[in-house]
């Protein structure tokens, strides 16, 4: 028994506030070193310098599709046809699993340019297949309709419009 | 311990260092129920796998390249160029997929006679970690030829981390090292894949320390009363487990020289791309049912919970089967169950196989189902209400007890 730390009136001891200041530091500082080796695991500063990809529309016929690669990812460039437009339109959102009017998800109704991995898993769905003639995942049976969302299976969303813009007629800039 | 060694040189290193006697006491005084049947084999077994593992691999690596530009290569060079490069791949492949073969009928052996209940819930558990480590070792292992099947077997598989809300997107990132299943993501994955077979060794160890510390459970479930119920491991077991390895040996040779590609996947032998899912996208045999169990969910969430959740009650076993027998010989309900639960994961891995369209959803469904009826209700049901055959006063008396010819086939 120690005479040296004197109890205080409501039975903190000197020795109590140093134990646990002491642990405390040690948690913050193990803390802070563990930190580096989680986040070396993050994408490094190469991969984050994304790209933008530029893709030329011009050969790309009504009815068809073209599938570039931005970051690593495969990106749907479809030439929609009127029925395919009219379609997505007519559709109620309301019975949507995620409710998107077409509108919000093509700059310009003819071209629907979305990211190609299925919200599910991320396989790359099928074009022009499925039950409502859009795209078809076949690893866990996704459907998607003719505007990218998800109408039937275990995707829980619309594939991914990424940010693009178009630099002229003839020429998108994706990312 | 009785272990008083003769050999100055073994006399000297023992008292400093009592390895030679913990290895003498783990082999020689180990009592062990005098009435194991070839059930007990795939202990061993496995271990016997684990190195074989190791070996191969430690092999591999010294002619692999984990780079997406040349890893697929690498993998052919090994089959084409390397002396023996073939044999070593192939001893590789068939003995992950031999392992898991092992593996499961080891958990089954110990789902029919009980041996996950008091006091071997630890060994339980850990067994079921080495279960968990294993799996994620060979998904890794899987993902390192870089063909079609390694990459979009790699990119669901991470993708299930998505499902968590609000911080799945991040932890997928993270597990990527970029925004898809990538270089980084290979160069991990090798990292990782060399790694956990020591963890592995690590786990390994603490599951025999616990079976050492516990015994052996045994056919009849009954734990030893006295010396005539046991008989030392060596030599009696290592005989028995020697002949156990010939006779799975055998297995093995025959799809290694054989059918080396068989238990594998045609489409690994395109170099992964990108763009383009192939048509049909299955995992390894071994990962099936909890494939069947993830597809049966039509919700992304549910269907990652529940596939893990597969995994999870097993750790609740224990507490969740009421009988206080453990054997299924002297259960006659609980047996029929273990025989239609046994089922019910062998439909589960024929549905996993299968496309995702009916009738196979439908199938996958119930089977699903049934799988959590059967842990979470049934078990507990069946503990509380069953009534068990009488059992035998000792291990010795059930041995006797058989008759001549049924003993010949019981022990056999
Ligand atoms: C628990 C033990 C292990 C399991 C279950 C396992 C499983 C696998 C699997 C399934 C593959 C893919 C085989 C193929 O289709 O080509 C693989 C590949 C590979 N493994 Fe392992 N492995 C284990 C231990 C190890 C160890 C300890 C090492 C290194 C020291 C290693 C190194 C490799 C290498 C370099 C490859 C790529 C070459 C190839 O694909 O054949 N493995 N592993
Ligand atoms: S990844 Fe598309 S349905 Fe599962």
């Amino acid at each position: 028994m120690t005479t040296t730390t004197p109890v205080e009136e409501d039975g903190v001891k000197r020795r109590d506030f140093l134990y646990i200041a002491t642990g405390g530091i040690g948690a913050v500082g193990t803390a802070m070193a563990i930190w580096p080796f989680v986040d070396q695991m993050n994408p490094s500063a190469d991969v984050l310098a994304l790209s933008s990809t530029e893709v030329d529309l011009g050969a790309i016929e009504v009815g068809s599709e073209i599938t570039a690669v931005w970051q690593g990812k495969p990106v749907f460039i479809r030439h929609r046809t009127a029925d395919e437009i009219k379609a997505a339109n007519s559709v109620d959102l309301e019975t949507l699993p995620d409710p998107q009017a077409d509108t919000d998800r093509a700059v310009k109704p003819e071209w629907l340019i979305m990211v190609g991995v299925c919200t599910h898993l991320g396989c790359v769905p099928l074009k022009e297949s499925g039950d409502f003639n859009g795209w078809f995942c076949p690893c866990h049976g996704s459907h998607y309709d003719t505007s990218g969302r998800i109408r039937k299976g275990p995707a829980p969303l619309n594939l991914a419009v990424p940010p693009y813009s178009f630099i002229d007629d003839k020429t998108v800039k994706i990312g | 311990m009785s272990f008083e060694p003769k050999n100055p040189v073994v006399k000297w290193v023992d008292s400093r260092l009592p390895i030679i006697g913990m290895l003498h006491h783990a082999l020689n005084d180990y009592p062990t129920p005098k009435n194991l049947s070839y059930w007990w084999t795939f202990g061993s077994l496995a271990g016997v796998m684990l190195v074989v593992q190791i070996v191969t691999g430690i092999v591999l690596s010294m002619h692999y390249t984990a780079h997406v530009d040349m890893a697929f290569d690498s993998v052919e060079h090994i089959m084409r160029d390397v002396n023996y490069g073939w044999l070593m791949r192939y001893m590789h492949a068939n003995g992950a997929s031999m392992f898991f073969v092992v593996v499961y009928l080891h958990i089954f052996r110990g789902l029919y006679y009980g041996s996950y209940k008091a006091p071997r819930e630890l060994l339980w558990w850990l067994g079921l970690v080495i279960f968990l480590l294993m799996m994620a070792t060979a998904f890794m292992g899987y993902v390192l030829p870089w063909g079609q099947m390694s990459f979009w077997g790699a990119t669901v598989i991470t993708n299930l981390f998505g499902a968590i809300p609000i911080v799945g997107e991040s932890i997928v990132t993270w597990l990527w090292g970029g925004f898809s299943v990538d270089n980084p993501t290979l160069n991990r994955f090798f990292s990782l894949h060399y790694l956990l077979p020591f963890v592995i060794v690590g786990v390994v160890i603490l599951h025999i320390w616990a079976l050492h510390t516990v015994g052996s459970n045994n056919p009849t479930g009954i734990e030893i009363k006295d010396k005539q119920d046991s008989i030392p491991f060596h030599p009696y077991y290592t005989v028995k487990d020697l002949f156990g390895l010939g006779v799975f040996l055998i297995i093995f040779c025959a799809f290694l020289f054989y059918a080396p590609n068989y238990l594998g996947h045609p489409d690994n032998y395109i170099p992964a791309n990108p763009l383009v899912t192939p048509a049909h996208i299955v995992p390894e045999w071994y990962f099936l049912p909890f494939y069947a169990i993830l597809r049966a969910v039509p919700d992304k969430l549910g269907g990652v919970m529940l596939m893990f959740g597969a995994i999870a009650v097993l750790f609740a076993l224990p507490w969740l089967d009421k009988s206080r027998v453990r054997s299924a010989r002297y259960r006659p309900i609980y047996k029929q169950l273990f025989w239609i639960f046994l089922l019910d994961c062998i439909v589960l891995t024929y549905v996993g196989g299968k496309p995702a369209e009916e009738p196979f959803i439908l199938i996958g469904r119930i089977a699903t189902v049934y799988y959590f009826v059967h842990i979470l209700i049934l078990l507990p049901l069946v503990g509380l209400y069953e009534k068990h055959k009488p059992l035998p006063s000792s291990i010795s008396e059930a041995v006797l007890d058989e008759k001549p010819s049924a003993k010949e086939a019981g022990n056999a």
